[in-house]
C-alpha cells in the first residue's frame, strides 16, 4: 500500500515539476511548484520523516512561495491587470493543479481511512531530531543562524526603496 | 515493515533535481530561474532524508532543516536582486543583463 502511494506520489511531483519548467507564465508554474512541493512533503510523510514533512509543507508550499508571490505581484503591476486577472481565472490555468491537489487530497484521506497511520519508513520522530540538532549539531544552527541574519541583512538592502538609485552612487 | 525502496527514493531525488537543471538553464526569465533552483535544493533535500530514513537515523533530517535554511536565505537574496534588476533594466530576461558595468 505504502509503495502505491509513494509511485502516485513521485509520479504527481515528477509531472507538477515538467508542468513547472514548461509554463510560460510565472504564476501558472508557481501553482505547479506548489503542487510539487506538497507531493514532496507527502513523499516525507511516507519515508517516516514527520517532522520533515510538516517543515516542507509549513515554510516551503507556505513562506517561501508567499515570498514568490509576492515579488510576481510587485512586477506585475499596471492597466494590464486586469486583463491578467481574467486570463488567470480561466478554467485552464488552475484545473490541472487541482486534479494534483486533489490525487494528494485522496491519498491523506485514504491514509486516515486506514486507521490514522500510513505503514511508513523508518520513523525518525521529531524529538530525536530535536536531541541531535541541539546535541552535536549546535555549530551547524549557529551558522543557519549566521545564514539566516546574512539573508535577512541582503534582503532588506537590497529591497530598499529604489529611489536612491537616480543619484549617482560615489563608489569608492 | 514494509519499505519504500531507497533506490527509488534516490531515483525520484535524481529525476527532480535534473528536472530543475533543465529549469535552470533552459528558463530565461529570472524568477522562474530561482523556481526552478528551489526545486534543486528540495531534490537535494530529498536525498537526504531518504538516506536518513535508510539509515534510521536523524542527521537526514538535521541536514533537510540546513537545506531548508539555505533555500529561504537563497530565495530572499534571489528574490531582492531580480527586484532589483526589474528596477534598473525593465526586463526580468537573464541574456539581456549581461552587460552590468562593474
Amino acid at each position: 500500500m505504502t509503495l502505491i502511494l509513494f509511485y502516485v506520489t513521485s509520479a504527481v511531483a515528477v509531472f507538477a515539476t515538467i508542468m513547472m519548467i514548461t509554463r510560460l507564465n510565472a504564476v501558472h508554474g508557481l501553482l505547479y511548484l506548489i503542487l510539487s512541493l506538497l507531493a514532496v512533503g507527502v513523499i516525507f510523510f511516507l519515508l517516516g520523516a514527520y517532522f520533515a514533512a510538516v517543515l516542507e509543507v509549513i515554510i516551503y508550499a507556505g513562506a517561501i512561495m508567499v515570498l514568490f508571490v509576492f515579488v510576481i505581484m510587485m512586477l506585475n503591476q499596471g492597466h494590464k491587470t486586469i486583463a491578467q486577472e481574467r486570463a488567470w481565472l480561466e478554467p485552464g490555468t488552475w484545473l490541472g493543479p487541482s486534479l494534483l491537489a486533489l490525487i494528494l487530497f485522496t491519498e491523506m484521506l485514504v491514509v486516515i481511512v486506514q486507521g490514522g497511520s500510513a505503514e511508513t519508513g523508518h520513523v525518525v520522530s521529531a524529538s530525536q531530531v530535536g536531541m541531535a540538532l541541539y546535541g552535536p549539531y549546535l555549530i551547524a544552527v549557529e551558522l543557519a543562524s549566521i545564514l539566516l541574519l546574512t539573508g535577512l541583512v541582503g534582503a532588506y538592502h537590497l529591497g530598499k526603496p529604489i529611489l536612491k538609485m537616480a543619484k549617482p552612487r560615489s563608489e569608492p | 515493515m514494509s519499505v519504500i525502496p531507497a533506490e527509488m527514493g534516490l531515483l525520484l531525488s535524481g529525476l527532480l533535481f535534473v528536472l530543475g537543471l533543465i529549469g535552470v538553464l533552459a528558463r530565461r526569465n529570472l524568477i522562474m530561474i530561482l523556481m526552478s533552483l528551489e526545486v534543486m535544493l528540495n531534490a537535494a533535500g530529498l536525498a537526504f532524508i531518504v538516506a536518513g530514513s535508510r539509515w534510521g537515523q536523524a542527521d537526514g533530517q538535521i541536514l533537510f532543516l540546513l537545506v531548508l535554511t539555505l533555500a529561504a536565505a537563497e530565495v530572499g537574496i534571489g528574490l531582492g536582486l531580480a527586484l532589483q534588476i526589474f528596477h534598473r533594466f525593465k526586463t526580468l530576461d537573464a541574456d539581456s543583463i549581461n552587460q552590468m558595468q562593474g
